[in-house]
């Protein structure tokens, strides 16, 4: 059974694998295909509009079948590799194993933010960023300074305790699970991720850097956790909601998969 | 994949800028009007809606200032539209019609009508635009800085001017 481990666990080998995976599909053009699909949604997705990949209840299932996707294409690189997981509760520092220079490198320099060392810093030659919101092409973090602290174990379990999936008008202002978890309401957890790590990530481009497959595969497994917790609860809405993906409509881009066939992710990996 | 150039796509017509979230039947809130700008743009709350959101529905106020060197200027998509006149729709229009003009037309793989659905305000950094866009509880969010709410597009626009650090913005290729 493939299973997702915890990057925190990586061997030396596991770390080196899915780094060269990821240089390889970003040497051969495949890797910025997601970024620009990540990117149109982005701008697509609105509150009052048709939503899908983000603010809006299909945001977990849109992300988790964006990752298989991501996923499968490491594999065709390297059949081993798996995505890792990045629990920012506990790893909450810039000096994490995550951050050295065998995994994905350090923080951004004083001043312009750049990265400047590890494999995916721009003096490496193997990171440009080709798909970007302004002219700089180069890979930029500056983490804890957008916001200071990354969410505690204690808001994720506030947010993990609530058992209503999602909520009309199924948005940035909906109560529940879902928007709390994405963070536009409550404690403020995947988006505050985002402004934590600063640099392309705080943007509509933020699959720039590699640490966004580690972030969202950890809100993919807090869904995955938050199912075990709540059996009962129901993905919503489930019938004919305008602008909304319910239950069992296709998800686009993709249009050959639903909600309702990713809500149990074991039958594609689990969680260690 | 080649490199996107400066003004490449990204735009519609002029007219895809009247936005359907305009007319749409929704409460909006967050009348910045009435409320100062935000000298240091800092985000409500990290990302927690203003604490006026549902007070009004007005859109807030066009600006246009120098922050930081760069030119700002922002102003509500409707005017590119046909609902009201004035030196700012002429000179959007004129802008706009520079824009990419007889590129294709970056299709959203969701087939969504144009850019700038959602598109509630047109902000521009030194003539670039910056796609913005404005949350249920009339907070907005800008590309470059999306997942952090702001209660004024001017605030926006001065927290993406922080972050660009003097870069230009590019149309980001979507499709």
């Amino acid at each position: 059974m493939a299973v997702r481990k915890n990057q925190a666990d990586l061997t030396a080998t596991e770390k080196r694998n899915f780094v060269d995976a990821v240089l390889e599909l970003k040497r051969s053009g495949r890797y910025d295909e997601f970024i620009s699909t990540h990117n149109a949604f982005i701008i697509g997705d609105t509150d009052e509009g048709e939503r899908t990949g983000h603010r809006s209840p299909s945001f977990l299932p849109w992300h988790r079948r964006f990752l298989l996707q991501f996923e499968q294409a490491l594999q065709s690189v390297t059949p081993s590799v798996m995505l890792p997981y990045w629990d920012w509760t506990v790893d909450r520092s810039p000096r994490s194993s995550l951050w050295a220079d065998d995994f994905l490198g350090g923080d951004g320099r004083t001043g312009d933010g750049r990265v400047t060392s590890g494999p995916f810093a721009f003096g490496s030659g193997k990171w440009p960023m080709n798909i970007r919101v302004d002219g700089r092409t180069f890979l930029r973090r500056s983490l804890g300074t957008g916001v200071r602290d990354l969410p505690t174990r204690a808001e994720v379990d506030r947010v993990l305790a609530m058992s209503v999936y999602d909520a009309a008008p199924w948005n940035s202002s909906s109560d529940g699970f879902r928007n709390n978890i994405e963070g536009w309401r409550g404690p403020n957890l995947h988006n505050r991720v985002h402004v934590w790590v600063g640099g392309q990530m705080t943007t509509g481009a933020s699959p720039n850097d590699p640490v966004f497959w580690l972030h969202h595969c950890f809100i993919d497994k807090l869904w995955a956790d938050w199912r075990r917790m709540h059996p009962t609860s129901p993905y919503v809405p489930n019938g004919d909601t305008p602008d909304v993906v319910d239950l069992h409509d296709t998800m686009k881009p993709w249009n050959d998969i639903t909600p309702a066939d990713l809500l149990d992710h074991t039958k594609f990996y689990t969680y260690a | 994949m080649s490199r996107p150039t400066r003004r490449q796509v990204l735009y519609g017509s002029a007219a895809a800028l009247t936005g359907a979230a305009l007319t749409a039947p929704i409460a909006l809130a967050g009348t910045a009007a009435a409320r100062p700008a935000e000298g240091h743009g800092h985000p409500a709350e990290d990302g927690h809606p203003a604490p006026d959101g549902h007070s009004g529905h007005d859109m807030p106020e066009p600006f246009d200032e120098m922050y930081q060197g760069r030119h700002i200027e922002g102003w509500p998509a409707d005017e590119e539209g046909m609902r009201k006149g004035g030196a700012q729709k002429a000179k959007s229009r004129k802008a706009h019609a520079g824009h990419g003009s007889g590129a294709p037309h970056a299709a959203h793989p969701a087939d969504h009508g144009g850019m700038h659905d959602g598109m509630d305000f047109v902000v521009r950094i030194d003539n670039d635009d910056l796609h913005v866009m404005r949350n249920a509880d009339g907070t907005w969010i800008s590309l470059v800085n999306h997942y952090q709410t702001f209660s004024t597009p001017q605030a926006l626009a001065r927290a993406a001017v922080r972050e660009l650090q003097g870069a230009e913005l590019v149309p980001v290729i979507t499709g």
